[in-house]
């Protein structure tokens, strides 16, 4: 007998019609429990991304807001200018000063805080268990501590009568206090202090399953530490590598309190030109327009990390 | 010098390399001289946090007498208690539905709106709720907390739902199966077997949530309306102006709570291990 045609006594159903009508009851139990949070991320993270796109199509009201007539300046102002009397359009020096940096320093960033990163992942994967969890500790106290505090502490460290310049000063470096904060050296300092706790955990958690017995078999076979390390451990923790680098490039692209806090007016980022045209700027469509070239921006770097680690994943098998 | 080599080879360690321990040591120091000298000058005497003139409670006492930090501290833990909250339940209701089935139609666009808060950049999820915002507060006039209530809820759902879906994945879906044999409804099953199971999950994922919306800066900063400052914008807003150790102040307590929460998780982690 063919299952299809057993029958469930009690409904007169085949059992297959019984299965799709539980299925079918599932499925609507799945969409009432998503409901709730769909909804509230609809309502206050994606549906207003829309807003925003339509935005920055519109024109600039007066004081703030916006008018509601289509125009494109706000998406032709994320890189040019227009001259306000011949009308002549030309690249915006202070938008591209302003993109080039963001992209810059957050290069350097991501450079920096992977050359102190990743030895001290490696330094704390290779301590005994115990001391681990210690270790580990430590670099988690200044990854929970709330991200204005770490960069007003290190606002501290890098003002003219900071503990930088007095010890540049002691030193005879320099023979007065020289001006770091409001330069881009300081939002790069705040970065790599506020971002190297996001390089190191996922590179250690990488770290922490490496089975060193690969290397002593690399040193049996004669090879160097360079070439161990260039081609048995980076290539085993890349996951980690590849992660940390996103995890701190990415949200370095998009900053806005450590530059503001440490670059003040002089060095802005592009977070901080965004904010500038909902506030003093006022133009809302320029602001929106930024907004979505940051996202996209963001979108290529997270869709390339997707790519690379999918690679990877395929190398491996 | 030979014998030195020779021994160096001998105890040839095959996790050494060389630099990496001084790079890690200069990297710790690197991140706590920051901190430490900020926690110091909390207790200066003097009104400079440059200028070391003795040792006094006193910025502790006018942090505490400031009206403007209490209130912001105030409407920082109400926001911070409802976001978590309502997160924290939504959250669980959709790792329910999500976890331990089969892959279903439109899984992938449900996983991108929940993780949509970890992906796009706050400074863009701020624009974006302050243009939508402004436009819902001049159609109702309402301006309310409720507003940033709603903001920091919806940013908090996927930290809230993320650990609670890791502990979900973990449990065996055979003891509600044994339950639901055993004619048990779906909700005394739930009440019964899943949730005490998923307990710790969810409390991980409050807590997450709850941090998360404590710390938030830039989509506050956003959406907040005039006299709406939590704690982190106030905060923001002061270093504008001549700073003074309060400041200092207000940060080493926040620091101290986040050192008293971290070491709890990690000495009753200790214990479970």
């Amino acid at each position: 007998m063919r299952p299809d045609n057993t029958t469930n006594h009690e409904v007169g159903l085949p059992i297959s019609e019984v299965i799709k009508t539980a299925s079918k009851k599932q499925e609507q139990r799945r969409w009432l429990l998503l409901s709730p949070a769909l909804i509230l991320l609809l309502l206050a993270a994606s549906g207003p991304l829309l807003i925003v796109l339509v935005y920055s199509f519109l024109t600039p009201g007066d004081y703030s807001g916006v008018i509601w007539e289509l125009s494109l300046d706000g998406w032709i102002q994320v890189i040019w200018q227009r001259d306000i009397f011949t009308g002549s359009i030309a690249l915006s020096d202070a938008h591209l000063r302003i993109l080039l940096r963001s992209i810059k320093l957050s290069f350097l960033t991501t450079i920096l805080t992977l050359i102190m990163g990743f030895p001290t992942a490696y330094f704390i994967a290779t301590r005994s268990k115990k001391r681990r969890s210690l270790w580990l500790f430590l670099i988690t106290i200044p990854f929970w501590t709330n991200l204005l505090i770490r960069t007003f502490a290190i606002m501290e460290v890098v003002r003219n009568e900071g503990i930088l310049n007095a010890l540049l000063l002691a030193l005879n470096v320099i023979d007065q206090p020289i001006q770091i904060l409001y330069t881009d050296f300081a939002i790069l300092a705040g970065m790599l202090y506020v971002f190297l706790p996001l390089m190191v955990l996922p590179i250690y958690s990488s770290m922490e399953r490496f089975d060193f017995n690969l290397v002593e078999a690399g040193y049996d076979l004669y090879a160097t530490r360079w070439r161990t390390m260039r081609r048995i451990i980076l290539p085993i923790i890349r996951p980690g590598i590849v992660a940390g680098s996103i995890l701190v490039f990415v949200p370095s692209l998009g900053a806005y309190v450590t530059p503001r806090i440490l670059g003040g007016g002089k060095s802005m980022m592009l977070g901080n030109l965004i904010e500038l045209q909902f506030g003093q700027g006022n133009n809302w469509p320029l602001g929106a327009s930024l907004s979505f070239f940051l996202l996209a921006l963001t979108m290529i770097f997270l869709l390339l990390y997707v790519r690379l680690t999918s690679k990877s994943a395929k190398s491996h098998v | 010098m030979f014998k030195l080599l020779k021994r160096k080879s001998f105890r040839f360690d095959i996790r050494h390399q060389n630099g990496f321990t001084s790079i890690a040591i200069i990297c710790f120091i690197f991140l706590y001289t920051p901190i430490f000298t900020m926690m110091v000058y909390a207790f200066n005497q003097g009104d400079s946090i440059a200028l070391w003139e003795g040792f006094s409670l006193r910025w502790f006492v006018s942090a505490w007498g400031n009206e403007q930090v209490k209130d912001s501290a105030l409407r920082s833990l109400i926001v911070a208690i409802f976001a978590s909250g309502i997160s924290t339940t939504v959250a669980t209701m959709a790792a329910i539905a999500t976890t331990r089935t089969k892959s279903f139609r439109g899984q992938n666009i449900v996983y991108a709106i929940i993780n949509q808060p970890l992906m796009v950049p706050e400074i863009v999820t701020g624009v974006a709720l302050l243009i939508f915002f402004a436009l819902v507060k001049t159609v109702t006039g309402y301006a309310g907390l409720g507003f940033l209530i709603l903001a920091h809820t919806a940013f908090c759902i996927p930290f809230a739902y993320l650990p609670i879906r890791a502990r979900l994945e973990g449990m065996d879906l055979i003891l509600e199966t044994a339950a639901a044999d055993l004619y048990a409804t779906p909700w005394k099953t739930f009440r019964l077997v899943t949730f005490p199971l998923l307990f710790p999950g969810i409390i991980a994922g409050a807590m997450l949530a709850f941090v998360i919306s404590l710390d938030n800066v830039v989509i506050t900063e956003l959406v907040k309306s005039a006299g709406q400052d939590t704690l982190p914008t106030y905060m923001l807003g002061q270093l504008r102006r001549a700073i003074t150790p309060e400041i200092n102040a207000i940060s080493t307590v926040l620091l101290a709570i986040t050192v008293v929460i971290l070491t709890l998780f990690y000495l009753l982690n200790r214990k479970s291990e």
